[in-house]
């Protein structure tokens, strides 16, 4: 009679009461919440943009700053993402204790790790469209295909939500996650092309950095913003939801073993 | 008769450390049971295996007509539970506690709201209801803990050490709404350590240890049926070798702690007339209780 932990997960729409009860949460300090969301990207584009960029030409066929942009968009949405769901979801499940309040009610850990999901991928959601006014306010770029942006931050915000909760579900405590941001997060950002081409790396780096799912998220996110339609813009977006799915049932069988043995 | 909780044959290990070893349970509509046992004796895992959060290596198990883990879903829903330590959200109200504890079981804005008045009140938190949780007292937070653990009008609740940690006035209090709850038709399952809580409380009892029920009854078939009706303690620095050289001729039993003997007695007249010739002896006649029981049972040795 022994249920598998490895499982397939199970969907149901018990998972909305906890986004609702997060969105809830986060209503409560909303001020300092956007403004972080919108200072951070303002200060990388306009100290880096165009401080740096002032002393380059082109990059990549485009002024730095719209260079810079489309990947600050990625690693805004990258980091919007993890932060929810290692920080914010390991006080939620170890430190509050409200997954355990929550599992006494109909709601089971299939739901929960679901929600965490849906709720860091909803913060990235909000970051990636932060930054995409700051693009359209500095006047960055007047492409229509900008719009492409908003599932764009969805979709990066599933794929790392999915990944950091992978870390949360082995986490001892709030010190771990420095090895994730240092070891994984840091050297993404590096390889992945969000301040320099990808092409400027090492072969052996580029071939790291053709696996890795932030260069993915960036192939899709530049082009767009030069108002081109992204070469292979189906295969970026299997790969970024690839990862997506598998870091959602990798984590949902270490929670099992974590919580439910 | 009226079961709305069964366990048969329950078991459960840890790395080859048996938790819950060959439980069987039975609780009937209406009735409050009390799981005692020393810390580590397995109550909290047992609880946790009732509500289908964690599965059973062996065992049957049915919680109001469900069969648990298979179908804990549906018996959750019917079932309110005052964890051991404190849950509830910190970043929210009182009244935003309940809110969202309710949406949870899938009840409607509307209908929650229909029902915090009687809760607050129940509660005895009506004048909280827009404080913020961490500026509750301890007490207090219990209190809503228990409201939040009745916002899906259950049938039964799960209370696991309702009042470790409270002063004697929330514990009153908390005890007060138990009863009133009882009243009202709800069957209550809690597990405590503390003896006078069960005695108050509880219609039914079972002593566990080491994973298994070692007794289970009444409080006062618990007491009838394990122990001597008479206790004598016998305190003083020579109460200890008095023990060795008198004790046994006047107590069918007795055990030495410390600087105290605990003497057991069908008729306790001749013990006493014994101490009376011991002026340096000091001592305590009184009736036997649970907690004489309990140590009977389960040893005098800590658990740590």
């Amino acid at each position: 009679m022994k249920t598998n932990i490895y499982a397939l997960p199970r969907f149901s729409l018990r998972f909305v009461p906890i986004w609702r009860r997060n969105f809830m949460v986060w209503k409560k300090m909303a001020g300092s919440s956007i403004l972080g969301h919108l200072a951070d990207p303002v200060i990388y584009m306009l100290g880096l943009g165009y401080g740096l960029g002032g002393m380059l030409p082109e990059v990549g066929g485009m002024p730095y700053i719209a260079f810079l942009a489309a990947g600050t968009v990625c690693y805004s949405t990258m980091n919007s993402a993890s932060f929810e769901a290692l920080y914010s979801g390991f006080a939620r499940m170890h430190e509050q204790r409200t997954w355990e309040a929550i599992l006494n009610t109909p709601i089971t850990l299939d739901d929960i790790v679901f929600s965490e999901i849906v709720w860091a991928a909803s913060k990235s959601l909000l970051s990636g469209l932060a930054v995409l006014a700051v693009i359209w306010l500095l006047g960055l770029s007047h492409s229509p295909l900008t719009l492409w942006l908003i599932p764009l931050s969805l979709l990066v915000g599933l794929c790392f939500a999915s990944l950091g909760l992978i870390m949360t579900s082995i986490a001892p405590g709030y010190d771990f996650f420095m090895y994730y941001f240092t070891l994984v997060i840091t050297p993404m950002v590096l390889l992945c092309g969000v301040f320099f081409p990808v092409d400027q790396l090492p072969p052996l780096l580029q071939t790291v950095s053709s696996i890795l799912p932030l260069t993915h998220a960036i192939n899709l996110a530049r082009p767009l913003l030069n108002d081109v339609i992204p070469a292979h813009f189906l295969w970026h977006a299997a790969v970024l939801l690839g990862y997506a799915l598998v870091g959602f049932y990798v984590s949902l069988v270490l929670f099992r073993r974590r919580l439910s043995q | 008769m009226n079961t709305v909780l069964s366990a048969r044959n329950l078991r459960k290990s840890y790395g080859g450390q048996m938790v819950v070893d060959g439980l069987n349970l039975s609780i009937r509509r209406g009735e409050c049971f009390g799981l005692l046992g020393p810390n580590g004796a397995g109550k909290t895992t047992t609880l946790r295996l009732l509500l289908g959060l964690i599965e059973p290596d062996e065992g049957e198990l049915q919680l109001l007509d469900h069969a648990v883990p298979e179908e804990a879903r549906g018996a959750r829903l019917r079932v309110g539970v005052v964890p051991q330590m404190d849950n509830l959200d910190p970043d929210f109200t009182v009244a935003e506690n309940l809110l969202v504890y309710g949406r949870y079981f899938g009840m409607s804005d509307k209908a929650i709201e229909a029902r915090l008045p009687e809760l607050l009140e129940f509660a005895n938190l009506t004048h909280k209801r827009d404080a913020r949780v961490p500026t509750l007292s301890g007490g207090m937070k219990r209190r809503l803990t228990l409201a939040r653990a009745l916002v899906n009008d259950p049938e039964v609740i799960f209370l696991d050490e309702p009042t470790t940690g409270l002063d004697p006035q929330a514990r009153h209090l908390i005890w007060q709404r138990l009863r009133e709850l009882n009243a009202r038709g709800k069957t209550l399952l809690l597990t405590t350590h503390f003896m006078d809580e069960a005695e108050r409380l509880c219609h039914r009892l079972a002593v566990m240890d080491n994973g298994r029920i070692i007794s289970e009854g009444s409080p006062r078939e618990l007491i009838e049926r394990n122990i001597e009706p008479q206790v004598v303690e016998v305190f003083g620095g020579h109460a200890a070798a008095w023990a060795q050289s008198h004790a046994a001729q006047h107590a069918q039993r007795f055990e030495v702690s410390g600087e105290t003997v605990f003497c057991y007695v069908q008729d306790a007249q001749p013990l006493l007339r014994e101490l009376q010739q011991h002026p340096q002896l000091r001592y305590l006649h009184r009736p036997a209780n649970l907690e004489d029981v309990f140590l009977k049972l389960t040893g005098r040795e800590m658990r740590e």
